[in-house]
């Protein structure tokens, strides 16, 4: 047992977690805790609003697969950090976000700054704590991150009222900690794997589909092995991209609304469907009733939730994605070898693969997304961590830009986020300052959270933005275009603002690239620059995303072009 | 369509009702009643829930109930083997006696107490399932009901090792 203020047990409690960096913006009812900051070695990254932070601490925690953690005051600190916890929430993403709570004796009296943010957060949380006594804090950390990182990992918020900051008391830090109604199902029943196997084995057309389990489990040398060993084909959602290389033979890409022509016709074409920690949401599967009627579905999942929950499935697996590929693969390989690769399934599909190669058209202009996003990829390293923004720059990455290294791609895939790019990068360039990270960026979304520049230059976190710059808000174009008959609202950007002066005014570097010389150039400068670079790709507003599947149709209604 | 019964037990603390009620909010489910009281142990509450859902709606519901951190288990209960009760105060108008003596013989059929007596009015306190509770109170109904408070279903299961 030992005295100390209830901020100082906080820091304390976050350096025993491991807690390098966080991320935050100081305030009236957060000082205590920023005071200790200055005693502490962990670093701090000033943001300039609290939503980039919790971005940053997402992108930085999905990287480390470990919570990444975020400060905000209370009230409008802590109001400002919601659109950031929904997104982790959405997303599964580990994070700690701590804000700063009026005294205790003011809560409930509308006092100055009070907001009831777990009222607000508990739906978009894995759990919030609001610890009344500085006793309570150490336990309350511990218990954060092990929920915020465990089983289905998600966002916890710790809420503390000024005077508990302030409060000196004897506290002790647990090393055990016990929460007995969390206890998450990590090894997969034998019985639910056995019958998986029988499905597998009988399957003349089996599909695997990978979500962002795959992803949180690192589960990539265990699916590689599964789909190698069985010759499967392999599907992801749009959380699920890169979780197979997407260069390997049996790779088909993400399904769902902007997913692959390719994808979308063959999963329906499937007998049996294993879907690896994805949650057949709307996104990715269309219509619910539609979808997977003719085939039998293997689920693996942690969260038992999920199993039923949008999708009736045949066989349920509830277990880590890792833990359960493991099993599946261990016993499949008793019972059979390695599949040839001369099945009438695979010829199939690499048909069906040749004929899909049209709907692909390119735009006549002569710098495309599609033609800026294939440069980008020839230049990048397949080690470089990529991100988007929301909208067509999204879609357009999800169909023309191929992740070879699995795990270095992650977006705002569920609550689907703009602005959530450009601050994720800079976390997870803060998570793996060795490799480099770029945004894949739409003017629109990169407006919403640009002034993170300032973050990468006065913290030194370089990463590259890559914008294709429409000056509209080209997704939502696309929709009047195609579904409000061109009647045009609320779209246009075309006042600016000019971001190669924007990145210039933040003493980063903008660089505008009007053909693919230029922008083969302005990677390769990008790559070797040491501050944040903005490459500003100017393409026509009138660029669709094809192939599309409009909403609350099916796969099968897949849409090639306008 | 089924009527089912959920049993949960909770952490006996702050903030735990807001957050089952929340997530039957947040996921659309349709709850008909709910109540939640101490148990044999102090710091477990138990919530009883009573819907009418389809079967993968009331999986769902106990699913959602059990990914909470704060419920500790969750119980769908077999309406067959379990004991189920709940509490209803009526009050009724009553202003000549011969209506107060019908009240007070159709009381004593579904073995009510009478709680409260007025010049005008007479409050009922009837215990039993919801449906012998629905049947007194549209026996009565026409006597005109004033107020009307029911508790929820309250129920565990039969026998003494299960749980
Ligand atoms: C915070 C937020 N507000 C609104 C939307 C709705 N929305 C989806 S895509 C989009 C346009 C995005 O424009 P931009 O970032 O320029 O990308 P583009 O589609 O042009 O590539 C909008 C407004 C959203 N996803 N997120």
């Amino acid at each position: 047992m030992v005295e100390m203020s209830g901020s100082q047990a906080l820091i304390h409690a976050l350096e025993k977690e491991g807690t390098t960096i966080v991320f935050g913006m100081p305030g009236g009812a957060n000082l205590p805790m920023y005071d200790e900051l200055t005693r502490s070695n962990i670093r701090h990254v000033l943001v300039r609003h609290e939503q980039s932070a919790a971005h940053m601490a997402d992108g930085y925690g999905r990287i480390k697969r470990k919570p990444g953690v975020c400060f905000a005051t209370s009230g409008p600190g802590a109001t400002n950090l919601v659109t950031g916890i929904g997104t982790a929430y959405m997303d599964s993403a580990p994070m700690v976000a701590i804000t700063g709570q009026v005294p205790r004796a003011m809560i409930g009296r509308d006092a100055f700054q009070e907001c009831d943010i777990i009222g607000i957060c508990t739906g978009i949380t894995k759990y919030c704590f609001q610890p009344r006594s500085a006793a309570e804090i150490p336990e309350i950390v511990k218990k954060g991150f092990y929920l915020a990182e465990s089983g289905r990992p998600g966002p916890v918020l710790i809420d503390i009222p000024k005077d508990v900051q302030q409060e000196v008391s004897d506290v002790t830090f647990p090393e055990l900690i016990r929460i007995r109604g969390y206890s998450p199902h990590v090894d997969p029943d034998i019985d639910q794997v056995a019958r998986a196997v029988e499905l597998l084995l009988k399957a003349e057309r089996p599909m695997i589909m990978a979500g962002g389990g795959v992803h949180i489990s690192c589960a990539f040398h265990e699916l590689q092995a599964l789909a190698e060993l069985l010759m499967i084909p392999v599907v992801t959602t749009f959380k699920g991209k890169g979780a197979f290389p997407e260069n390997h033979p049996l790779a088909l890409g993400p399904i769902g609304m902007h997913g692959h022509a390719e994808a979308n016709k063959l999963i329906i074409e499937s007998d049996v469907l294993l879907a690896i920690g994805a949650r057949f949401s709307d996104r990715s599967v269309g219509k619910f009733d539609e979808f997977g009627q003719a085939m039998k579905i293997i689920h693996i999942d942690i969260d038992p939730a999920e199993i039923g929950k949008n999708k009736q499935v045949d066989v349920p697996v509830v277990g880590d994605v890792r833990a359960s590929l493991r099993a599946l693969v261990k016993m499949l390989t008793k019972r059979v070898a390695k599949k040839g690769g001369d099945c009438p399934w695979l010829k199939h599909i690499n048909e069906v693969r040749e004929s899909m190669k049209s709907v692909y058209k390119d735009h006549p202009r002569e710098i495309t997304a599609k033609k800026s996003l294939k440069k980008l990829r020839e230049l990048l390293p397949s080690e470089a961590i990529v991100t988007t923004e929301v909208g067509q720059c999204q879609m357009w990455t999800s169909l023309f830009f191929d992740i070879i290294q699995p795990g270095t791609f992650f977006s705002s895939t569920g609550l689907g986020t703009m602005g959530f790019g450009f601050p994720a990068s800079i976390g997870a360039k803060a998570a793996k300052p060795e490799v480099p990270v770029v945004d894949i960026a739409g003017d629109g979304s990169f407006n919403m959270t640009e002034n993170s520049l300032a973050v990468t230059v006065n913290d030194n976190l370089p990463v590259i933005v890559f914008l294709m710059n429409n000056q509209s808000l080209g997704m939502v174009a696309q929709w009047q275009r195609l579904f409000y008959n061109r009647r045009y609202i609320g779209i246009d950007l075309k006042g600016g603002p000019d971001f190669v002066k924007i990145a210039e005014a933040y003493s980063a570097q903008g660089i505008r690239a009007q053909s693919m010389d230029e922008l083969d150039k302005a990677i390769r400068t990008a790559l070797k620059s040491d501050v944040a670079t903005v490459i500003d790709i100017p393409i026509d507003p009138e660029e669709d995303v094809f192939p599309f599947v409009a909403p609350g149709t099916g796969l099968k209604d897949m849409i090639t072009a306008a | 369509m089924a009527w089912n019964i959920i049993s949960a037990l909770v952490e006996n603390k702050p903030g735990v009702l807001f957050r089952v009620s929340n997530m039957f909010r947040a996921r659309n489910f349709n709850i008909e009643s709910l109540s939640v009281g101490p148990t044999e142990q102090s710091d477990l509450s138990r919530i009883t829930v009573t819907v009418d859902s389809d079967e993968h709606v009331t999986e769902q519901m106990v699913k959602q109930l059990r990914k909470l951190i704060d419920v500790v288990d969750v119980t769908r209960l077999q309406v067959s083997d379990t004991v189920y009760r709940e509490l209803a105060l009526i009050k009724l108008k009553a202003v000549d006696p011969s209506s107060r003596m019908e009240i007070i013989n159709l009381a004593n059929v579904f073995r009510g107490k009478i709680v409260d007596v007025s010049k005008s009015t007479i409050m009922v306190e009837i215990t039993g399932t919801p449906d012998k509770i629905d049947a007194f109170k549209s026996l009565v109904e026409h006597y005109g009901v004033i107020q009307l408070a029911r508790t929820g279903v309250s129920a565990l299961p039969r026998g003494v090792l299960y749980e």
